[in-house]
């Protein structure tokens, strides 16, 4: 299990910009940046080193920013790896939320899962069992 | 001894008595002295002459804002220049400002009537009195500062403005009474709160006398908790004095008309017929003996009853509910009467948001539309679509059932609806600009 940092974004010109512009000036690195978006407002997830800071931050900035509890699973670069990882769930009975990928590095992708919390548990379960390497929110907030 | 409390107590027919012969006074002063109320009452067949009791006083005319404006500056003063000490005025936002004017008699009466609402607060001057409200013209500073000196307590007169300071003088010197509108001291509470600052320990309050916008029984809980007081509502309008036409007591439970000073009806905005003790419609006002800017039947467009009963509290001064609202705030929206307070009332529903709203009217394809914007809270999980899309359908359904109309919630980031520091701007109306 890993942070995420949500950030409530009002869907309006260079919002987008102000977020990055404050992460970057706390010197924050970001690994995966996604954007759900509905004509008024948008949520922003991110991937980021030191998300406790970010939230303090952004806070400070006057966005409205929290950390979600999200599933990471490094999974190899290659065809088939998602597939195979959200295969591991199939009898589980666990609802995904949302999740998306981003690389890690050459051959390595990593896939992040949002969970509803009472089914987290029988989903790393399922995951680990599979084979499938779960990452640990030190893993990646370094 | 004497004390000037004692008049609150007095039975009402006693207060009747004054009131008539205030009255009966006051408009005979009109006729005599100001050709707009001669003119007035001599094309309504008013005799002002002839008014043998206060239900006589139905007979006269109303007096309405604009016809204050159309006698602008001096046309409304019943007595010479020289006998006026000050000069207030209503914010000309909307138009031509309203002016009230003041005789030495006129501001001691106006000190008298705020003071009660520090003797509601059981107050003297064993208190220190934090005056934020805006100085000069706007009666809010004034008339808190005569009120404050007249029930001898320590004035501070800061006026509105300078947030941080306000909170250093406010911990500092030991302020035991703030008098500001609602709007403002909930701006001093959030400030101080963001300072790090624990209100309820770091300032020493124990009251609020806090009017000139309405507000909701749920804001008024709000600022209670986080400042660590009690908040009672004053009334009052420039053109029939300033705040502490009515004021509440201790027991919260309604708003003490200064029956002494103001004779009040309660009629229906569209008929203009006087309604019964507890039914809802405009307060009108009459002065009983204000010299300089005397009112006869003055229409305040302010939405509030007499409530029936008498207060526990044991004074026989009638009082008015809080008020509802006003005839020209009331937003008229696809035919239905909304009162912004209504939707406030609503949103306090919600933990999930705050207590900064605003009202967006606009006209698409000629209809109109609302959009009540509202900020988004911390402690709300706001992760997925999903979640705030029914937190939106939760308050929009909510407030279909309240309010009888479709109003379009939209969730909006922290500090992005503008705090003001004098009153707070509620509503926007571009229904003006079709889309």
């Amino acid at each position: 299990m890993i942070m995420q940092l949500t950030v409530f974004l009002e869907n309006t010109e260079g919002r987008l910009a102000a977020l990055c512009r404050t992460l970057a000036d706390a010197n924050i690195n970001m690994s995966a940046l996604t954007i759900a978006e509905t004509s008024d407002y948008g949520i922003v997830r991110i991937i980021c080193d030191n998300v406790f800071n970010a939230v303090d931050v952004l806070d400070e900035a006057g966005f409205r920013a929290t950390k979600t509890k999200v599933l990471a699973v490094e999974v190899p670069d290659r065809p088939g790896a998602l597939a195979e990882l959200l295969e591991a769930l199939g009898g589980t009975n666990v609802n995904i939320e949302y999740g998306y990928c981003f690389l890690s590095n050459g051959d390595k992708a990593i896939d992040v899962l949002k969970i509803k919390p009472e089914d987290r548990g029988k989903a790393e379960a399922a995951i680990e069992g599979a084979g499938f390497k779960l990452l640990h929110w030190n893993d990646i907030a370094g | 001894m004497k004390k000037p409390q004692d008049i609150l107590t007095v039975p009402h027919e006693e207060l009747e008595a004054i009131q008539l012969e205030g009255i009966k006074k006051t408009v005979i002063q009109c006729y005599e002295n100001v050709p707009f109320y001669h003119d007035l009452f001599d094309e309504a067949g008013f005799d002002p002459y002839a008014v043998e009791s206060l239900a006589d006083v139905a007979k006269a005319p109303f007096t309405t804002k604009q016809d204050l404006r159309d006698n602008y500056p001096y046309g409304m003063f019943a007595v010479p220049q020289e006998d006026v000490r000050e000069i207030h005025m209503s914010s000309g936002t909307t138009g031509i400002a309203t002016v009230g004017g003041y005789t030495e008699h006129d501001l001691d009466i106006w000190g008298d009537c705020f003071a009660r609402g520090i003797w509601y607060a059981d107050g003297g001057p064993q208190d220190v009195a934090h005056i934020c409200y805006g100085y000069g013209l706007f009666t809010g500073g004034l008339g808190a500062h005569h009120g404050s000196v007249k029930a001898g307590c320590t004035t501070i007169p800061m006026s509105a403005g300078n947030t941080e300071r306000q909170i250093r003088v406010l911990r500092e010197m030991g302020s035991t009474i703030l008098m500001c509108t609602p709007s403002y001291a909930m701006y001093i509470a959030d400030t101080a709160i963001a300072m790090g600052l624990d209100p309820k320990k770091d300032f020493h309050l124990r009251a609020g006398i806090h009017g000139a916008e309405a507000f909701s029984d749920n804001f008024r809980a709000e600022l209670e908790e986080k400042l660590g007081y009690k908040v009672l509502d004053v009334y009052g309008l420039t053109e029939t004095m300033g705040p502490g036409v009515a004021i509440e007591c201790w027991e919260q439970n309604g708003l003490h008309l200064a029956e002494d000073h103001f004779y009040a009806e309660i009629i229906d905005p569209e008929t203009g017929e006087v309604l019964p003790d507890g039914e809802w419609g405009e307060l009108v006002l009459t002065t009983v003996d204000r010299e300089a800017t005397p009112v006869v039947r003055y229409r305040t467009r302010d939405i509030t009853r007499i409530l029936p009963g008498t207060c526990k509290c044991g004074r026989t001064h009638r009082r008015i509910d809080r008020l509802h609202g006003r005839t020209d705030d009331m937003l008229i929206i696809r035919g239905v009467n909304v009162f912004p307070s209504q939707i406030e009332d609503v949103m306090k529903t919600f933990p999930q948001v705050a207590s900064w709203y605003q009202i967006e009217l606009t006209r698409k394809n000629h209809l109109d539309v609302v959009t009540l914007k509202v900020e988004v809270n911390p402690d709300f999980d706001f992760d997925q679509i999903s979640a705030i899309e029914q937190l939106q359908r939760d308050i929009q359904s909510r407030l279909k059932t309240a309010l009888s109309v479709g109003i379009r919630v939209k969730l909006v980031e922290p500090k992005t609806i503008a705090r003001s520091e004098g009153k707070a701007k509620r509503v926007i109306d571009l229904r003006g600009d079709d889309q």
